[in-house]
């Protein structure tokens, strides 16, 4: 066991601390996270690198659809209104699945908050996400926090320009790359990226990387923790759906308190000693300037940089690890219950601790039953409907649509023979990337006959129409009844069918007659 | 100005206002709110000098971009009419009947004679082409000088008893009323609205046979069934022009009405009314 003594000691100010921040108006104070290492620290490298992944490769991923339709994966051709995502193709009027999607995020961010708490601000966030990218680079060439902290109070020199130039060129090469990247998903890739490199491309592409470049340099290098703090409105609305059982990363001062720089010392005193060796490497990971010891707060991402930081020093000095912790609220009062004797004394770490310096059996450790409660049940379900439903939707939907338009100017035409015709839009959307040819044809309104303008002349009940490949067919219709069978029922269906399979469609219509016919 | 004052509590500095023991702090502005209104200074400036804005005497800078609205309008309209000119030329170079046969052309044609029918013809025809009585219905199958794309053609083109041109269609109905007896008016007229079953006094359609055979089936044919060559209409069908029944066949008889189509050919242009007659053609009655 190595003393507490020989545990490295930093000297570092949670500057976004409630309790020494500065007010508004005054410039902000920079934060120098250090480098951290640990379990986490590693799931974060792990979900960095396939959320980068997922970003900077999905628009190069190829999908064939056939020689009707773009071979880009994933791909939202505004230009033509149609959203490609690998098998599944979406026309404008079935945007509702992504609303959906929208339904089940929110859901699954209210499941994922009520267990784990704020784990999309710490893992997967953009703002997280190239914050942790932007601090590598920082720290491949101006060194580890106190190197950093040197440079930046330095006066400028040589070495601290160039440091500087390469830092925030990487920065920009990493902003141009991420707006770049964006523009990718609305427009065929390949061909797009050699457009843009010759100064082809439309101008909006070029507009569009310029803001993104623009945001990514400006949230990610320079403003960092205060996008979090001031700018997003989600810490607000996410304290909400936090409850007893949510996890969270919690500084356990029932077992930590009453922190002590010199442990051997205050225990040959005979003075009560925590666990904490108030040694600050919590706060000098910290990527947003907090102390965590100071408890829950708003400002905190619960990346859990600090629980690896801590546990690292937990492992020098002999100590169980999780002296910062994923806790529940629940937990945490139970064990804080023990250490201060039911709130009647201050912490006593000897409270939680047994004979043999173990922590003792009545303390409450986290498990996985309490994530199993009503209310996460009820999100799981809800979002599971939405899923099933949307899925069921899906599988179930049409590649064949039929609409109709009436002609209510004139609504009726009376033609020389005394029979009347009506006039009808209609609209054969097929939608699938392949030309297909349909049969267009009515039902009910007994004699009546259709004629289609520029296709065919000639009366009949039934005509073949070909559409081309994902496109809308629109067609005038015009349906004339014999003037004997007039007012023999109003009501009638266009129907139309592929040819080559069974899709069918039906389209309810109405046959407008004078009134005397009637 | 004399000594400073700060707020103790703050540390700021203080306009050395007071109401009521409250004290102004005299915080500057947040440096990104001070850069921002400089830029846009400087922005505005530039703005007054690349483009046209400050007032002359007689006139006003130009601004060095050379940038007009005028001008940008005329190119605009310029790269409007340049993407149309492979349309265009495919309109002025097909008769009306190539047009009709090509698909796309035809789509093309009949969206543009839409847009020029809502302009010139719906005074008169109305703006689902339904006309009113004296101004034919255009959705119908029933055509006084004919329902072929040709012939629709021609009748936009010349128009009909038009006196600025000389090849408009011309023929005129005389006034029976100086012609024949009133007891023969009142028979003839039995014998037509017979031929659409709508004879208030069916008894005398015989007689008018004989009227109708002598005056009126030069031009309307023994049948009845007109001449489009001479814009006599088929009276044996469901579809009258001013009026249907006895009474108005009377009145038609003794003195016709006669309406007017001007010429549009020379108004509108070739293509204009090509593609007016697509459109027309395209309403359900051509032939």
């Amino acid at each position: 066991m190595l003393d507490d003594r020989e545990v490295e000691r930093l000297e570092v100010e949670a500057v976004n601390s409630a309790r020494i921040r500065q007010p508004l108006y005054t410039a902000r104070q920079k934060v120098f996270p250090k480098r951290a290492s640990g379990q986490f620290r590693q799931f974060k490298w792990v979900i960095m690198l396939i959320t980068l992944g997922i970003y900077y490769l999905t628009p190069w991923l190829r999908w064939d659809r056939g020689p009707y339709a773009p071979d880009q994966a994933v791909l939202l051709d505004i230009a033509n209104r149609r959203f490609y995502f690998f098998a599944i193709e979406i026309w404008p009027q079935e945007f509702f699945y992504v609303a959906g999607l929208l339904v089940m995020a929110g859901i699954g961010l209210f499941l994922v908050t009520s267990t784990v708490g704020r784990a999309w601000c710490g893992y997967t966030c953009p703002q997280t996400v190239w914050v942790d990218l932007f601090l590598v680079v920082e720290r491949g060439i101006e060194g580890d926090r106190n190197a950093r902290i040197k440079l930046d109070s330095a006066p400028w020199s040589l070495t601290k320009l160039w440091k500087r130039i390469a830092k925030h060129a990487i920065w920009l090469v990493i902003a141009v790359a991420t707006g770049g990247a964006w523009i990718f998903y609305f427009a065929d890739a390949p061909r797009l990226l050699g457009a843009f490199v010759t100064g082809q491309a439309e101008p909006v592409a070029y507009i569009t990387v310029a803001i993104l470049t623009a945001t990514t340099y400006v949230f990610g290098g320079l403003m960092r923790e205060q996008v979090c703090t001031y700018m997003c409105p989600w810490p607000r609305i996410q304290a909400a759906m936090l409850d007893e059982n949510s996890l969270t990363v919690t500084y356990n001062d029932w077992r930590g308190e009453p922190r002590s720089r010199h442990a051997k010392k205050a225990l040959a005193e005979g003075l009560s000693v925590g666990d904490c060796v108030d040694c600050n490497a919590c706060v000098a990971v910290c990527p947003m300037g907090i102390d965590i010891r100071d408890g829950q707060q708003l400002e905190c991402i619960t990346c859990a940089l600090c629980i690896d930081a801590c546990d690292g020093v937990m492992d020098k000095i002999g100590k169980e690890r999780g002296l910062i912790s994923y806790a529940t609220l629940a937990d945490y009062q139970s064990n804080m219950a023990i250490a201060t004797d039911r709130g009647t004394a201050t912490i006593d770490p000897a409270r939680v601790r047994d004979a043999q310096g173990k922590l003792d059996k009545g303390i409450s450790h986290f498990h996985i039953r309490r994530l199993l409660r009503p209310r996460t049940f009820v999100y799981a379900g809800a979002w599971s409907l939405v899923g099933l439903g949307l899925l069921a939707a899906l599988l179930s939907r049409d590649r064949l649509d039929i609409n109709v338009l009436q002609d209510r100017n004139p609504q009726y035409v009376v033609l020389s023979d005394g029979s009347i015709r009506n006039g009808y839009t209609v609209k054969l959307l097929n939608m699938v990337p392949e030309p297909r040819s349909f049969e267009l044809s009515i039902e009910g309104l007994p004699g009546a006959v259709m004629s289609v303008v520029g296709i065919d002349q000639r009366e009949t009940r039934s005509i073949t129409i070909d559409a081309e490949p994902d496109k809308l067919k629109t067609v005038r219709v015009y349906v004339r009844q014999p003037r004997e069978q007039l007012g023999q029922g109003q009501g009638f269906s266009f129907v139309v069918v592929d040819r080559a399979g069974a899709e069918r469609d039906v389209y309810a219509a109405k046959f407008n007659v004078p009134e005397i016919a009637r | 100005m004399g000594e400073k004052h700060i707020d103790e509590l703050s540390g700021v500095e203080t306009t050395g206002h007071e109401w009521d023991g409250i004290t102004e702090l005299n915080n500057p502005m947040p440096r990104w709110w001070l850069w921002t209104f400089y830029a846009t200074v400087v922005w505005a400036l530039a703005y007054t000098i690349a483009y046209p804005a400050w007032p002359m005497i007689s006139s006003a800078t130009t601004g060095v971009l050379g940038y007009s609205s005028r001008a940008d309008v005329k190119n605009e309209l310029a790269a409007a009419e340049a993407a149309k000119s492979d349309y265009i030329e495919a309109v002025k170079s097909n008769s009306v009947g190539d047009i009709l046969a090509d698909d796309k052309l035809r789509q093309l044609a009949t969206a543009a004679g839409s847009a020029a029918f809502k302009v010139n013809c719906i005074q008169c025809h109305a703006s689902g082409a339904q006309g009113s009585p004296g101004f034919p219905n255009l959705n119908d199958d029933e055509w006084l000088w004919g329902g072929s794309i040709d012939q629709i053609y021609k009748s936009i083109a010349h128009g009909v008893r038009f006196d600025g041109d000389e090849n408009t269609h011309a023929s005129e109905m005389p006034a029976f009323a100086d012609i024949i007896e009133p007891k023969q008016v009142n028979e003839v007229a039995a014998y037509v609205a017979s031929l659409s079953g709508t004879a208030d006094t069916p008894e005398l359609a015989a007689a008018g046979a004989k009227v109708f055979a002598d005056n009126c089936a030069a031009c309307h044919g023994d049948n009845a069934k007109g001449n489009k060559e001479l814009g006599a209409p088929d009276l044996t069908d469901a579809i009258a022009l001013y009026a249907s029944g006895q009474a108005a066949i009377v009145s038609q008889v003794r003195h016709p009405k006669h309406g007017v189509m001007p010429a549009w050919g020379a108004r509108l242009g070739d293509v204009n009314v090509k593609e007016l007659a697509i459109f027309v053609h395209s309403l359900g009655g051509g032939e």
